[in-house]
């Protein structure tokens, strides 16, 4: 390094170097734009806030029920702010508890997913030929495994357990990422700064970490997006149909299955449950269209 | 032409692809001869333009001196090393000596990566144990030696015009001291005005590093400004190969004269006034490419023998290297033409 270059280097560093706005900057300067996603983000934030805290705020437990009050409509004289249910446990509680698993099942399994999914399918779409083949004709046969068989055949063989619906959600729901992620990876091998990496020496693992990975990223962000409400779906399924988490555990999928039996008699055990789970499924899709539409290069300036 | 010695030689290269045709049912495929033949040295610290169509392999001779496309025969002599059949890994270590710098300006620059991490990125592959501080002077270096602001080593590519990322794609072939670089068409993508900078960019560059250069491009008058020698192809093979002035002042092949002949004067008296003979047709399939001479089907010269076989590359007295089997006769007709005839373009010097 010459003389030269080096004055120029630290008069560089004395002016202040501009920061450069990345696409995920101005991404996100997009996003803030858009008040449906804006409001999704919002609603995201206060029910996992909620979620986290809001049991211990209360006075209650989930497990244990107040004697006094079976079946009780939502009252402040009482403290059940949301009512009980039939064995007069105080549903609000019941309600945060049951969002907690709901949205760490949405959460670990979208995460399983995301990792298995993306690795494999960035591999495959990289490497092309043969290896793509047989991976995803491996990803085919999974494919066209009925789900309710996998899990039943889960459930006989390892009993019943919280995580295993991780497992089982997960371990199904990454074949569409890795779909999608190698579609994506077979677009961008082509492009000119893969061959550039290329030339410039870079290995095949090191252009799949540095180069393929970070340009996948907006795509994978929608998906995971849209994957957690769909999990979240996937497990109230599960329990409504008595597979999923067991008593005195408890989650929304399970409450408005309870909530649905005794509609008639205490309609607010289904209206706070399902209301909670709707709004989480609503803000999840926004959130994911807002991304959508913030990632989109097309609308770069 | 002094004696210097060739960095680079190579030697009948063949770069073959296989198209598939069959149907679901009939397995089937042709073979197209990208490069087929080829045979050229580049000396130490000279421009070697490489002139031809669209799709004549000009891209592929340039991936195939990388690496990045193997050949299927011939050899490539880098300072006396085949890079023909040595590993893959090997292979990936020569690339520091051997850059290329692209078409497509931004195109050819990752969209995630700020301007400072892209021209890093060799030095990170190939010197593992520079610290970030070195790093990022040997970048803030490059950037001014490109004429780019080392302010800007934080932005991104699309914040950058065409001709800016053809500076950061040049910085980034340039950062880990390359003795040879293949530039393949890097101006064609930009405005006239902006390939002018790029172009006396890269000459003063090649000047202050002593750098050989393989210049591939469909713009005569640009080639023309850049090179020492040029080399012509058509449909994967060479027509001719020799100094930049025997080139335009006396093309010795008939597909080159075409070449040259196709080029607008910037003067639009001078242009009207002259005798345009242009090319008939199109560039044959490479699937099928015509029996002997590959030019014989548009060349106005052709005879019976052209079709019969392959023109070898004949080395003239004067170094220059032209496959053509009536080259002597032309260029007899061509000189006798040039006296008669004043306004003909074909100045001799």
């Amino acid at each position: 390094m010459n003389e030269v270059t080096r004055d120029a280097f630290s008069q560089a560093l004395d002016r202040r170097t501009v920061r450069g706005r990345s696409l995920y900057v101005d991404a996100w300067h997009r996003l803030l734009k858009n008040k449906a996603a804006v409001a999704a983000l919002i609603v995201l934030v206060v029910m996992i806030v909620l979620v986290a805290v809001g049991p211990m705020l209360s006075d209650w437990d989930h497990e244990i029920p107040d004697w006094d009050n079976y079946s009780t409509p939502p009252s402040l004289e009482t403290g059940h702010l949301f009512g009980t249910d039939a064995l007069g446990r105080d549903l609000f509680v019941r309600t945060m508890i049951g969002g907690r698993i709901s949205l760490l099942v949405g959460l670990v399994a979208t995460l399983v997913s995301l990792l298995i999914g993306v690795s494999y399918g960035a591999v495959a779409g990289f490497f092309g030929g043969r290896v793509d083949n047989i991976m995803m004709r491996f990803v085919d046969g999974i494919y066209a495994m009925p789900f309710m068989f996998f899990v039943i055949v889960l459930m006989v063989v390892f009993g019943r357990n919280i995580f295993l619906i991780f497992v089982a959600i997960g371990a199904v729901n990454w074949l569409d990422m890795a779909r999608i992620v190698r579609g994506q990876t077979l677009s961008l091998k082509n492009k000119d700064f893969v061959e550039a990496a290329r030339a410039c020496g870079g290995t095949e693992l090191q252009i799949i970490r540095r180069h393929i990975i970070p340009n996948l990223l907006g795509v994978v962000i929608v998906y995971v997006t849209l994957t957690i409400p769909q999990v979240i779906l996937v497990e109230s399924f599960l329990s409504f149909l008595g597979l999923g988490v067991q008593e005195p555990l408890t989650s929304w999928g399970a409450l408005v299955n309870e909530g649905a039996q005794e509609l008639e008699t205490a309609p607010w055990s289904l209206l706070f449950p399902a209301g909670f789970l709707a709004a989480t499924l609503f803000a999840f899709n926004f959130l994911g269209d807002g991304l959508r539409d913030a990632l989109d290069p097309k609308d770069r300036l | 032409m002094t004696a210097r010695a060739p960095v680079l030689q190579v030697r009948d290269l063949a770069v073959h692809f296989r198209v598939d045709t069959g149907s679901l049912f009939r397995r089937d495929y042709h073979i197209v001869r990208a490069v087929d033949n080829v045979t050229f040295d580049v000396h130490s610290a000279e421009t070697l333009g490489v002139v031809g169509e669209s799709g004549c392999g000009k891209s592929t001779l340039a991936r195939a001196i990388l690496g990045l496309v193997r050949p299927q025969g011939g050899s490539i002599l880098w300072q006396g090393e085949d890079l023909v059949g040595i590993s893959e890994e090997a292979l990936r270590l020569k690339r520091r000596e051997i850059q290329l710098i692209f078409q497509d300006p931004s195109g050819s620059l990752d969209p995630r990566m700020t301007v400072g991490e892209i021209v890093a990125e060799p030095l990170k592959v190939f010197y593992p144990s520079m610290s970030r501080l070195q790093i990022r002077e040997r970048v803030a270096g490059m950037m001014q030696m490109v004429g780019l602001s080392p302010d800007q080593i934080n932005r991104y590519p699309h914040e950058f015009s065409g001709g800016q990322c053809q500076r950061i794609g040049i910085a980034r072939a340039l950062v880990v001291n390359p003795r040879l670089v293949v530039c393949d068409e890097p101006v064609s993508a930009l405005d006239v005005s902006i390939q002018a900078q790029i172009v006396n960019l890269l000459k003063d560059l090649q000047k202050k590093l002593r750098l050989s250069l393989i210049f591939i491009a469909h713009d005569l008058s640009v080639v023309r400004h850049v090179s020492d020698r040029v080399l012509v192809m058509y449909l994967g093979r060479i027509m001719e190969v020799a100094d930049r002035d025997s080139v335009y002042y006396q093309a010795r092949h008939p597909y080159t004269r075409a070449l040259i002949e196709s080029v607008p004067i910037p003067d639009p008296v001078k242009e009207r006034q002259r005798a345009r003979r242009s090319l008939e047709g199109d560039i044959p399939s490479p699937l099928n490419p015509p029996s002997g001479c590959v030019f014989r089907t548009r060349c106005p010269y052709a005879i019976d023998a052209c079709a019969d076989r392959v023109p070898p590359l004949e080395t003239l007295d004067d170094g220059s290297q032209v496959a053509c089997i009536r080259h002597e006769e032309l260029a007899e007709k061509w000189t006798r033409e040039a006296e008669s005839d004043p306004t003909n373009n074909q100045v001799s010097s």
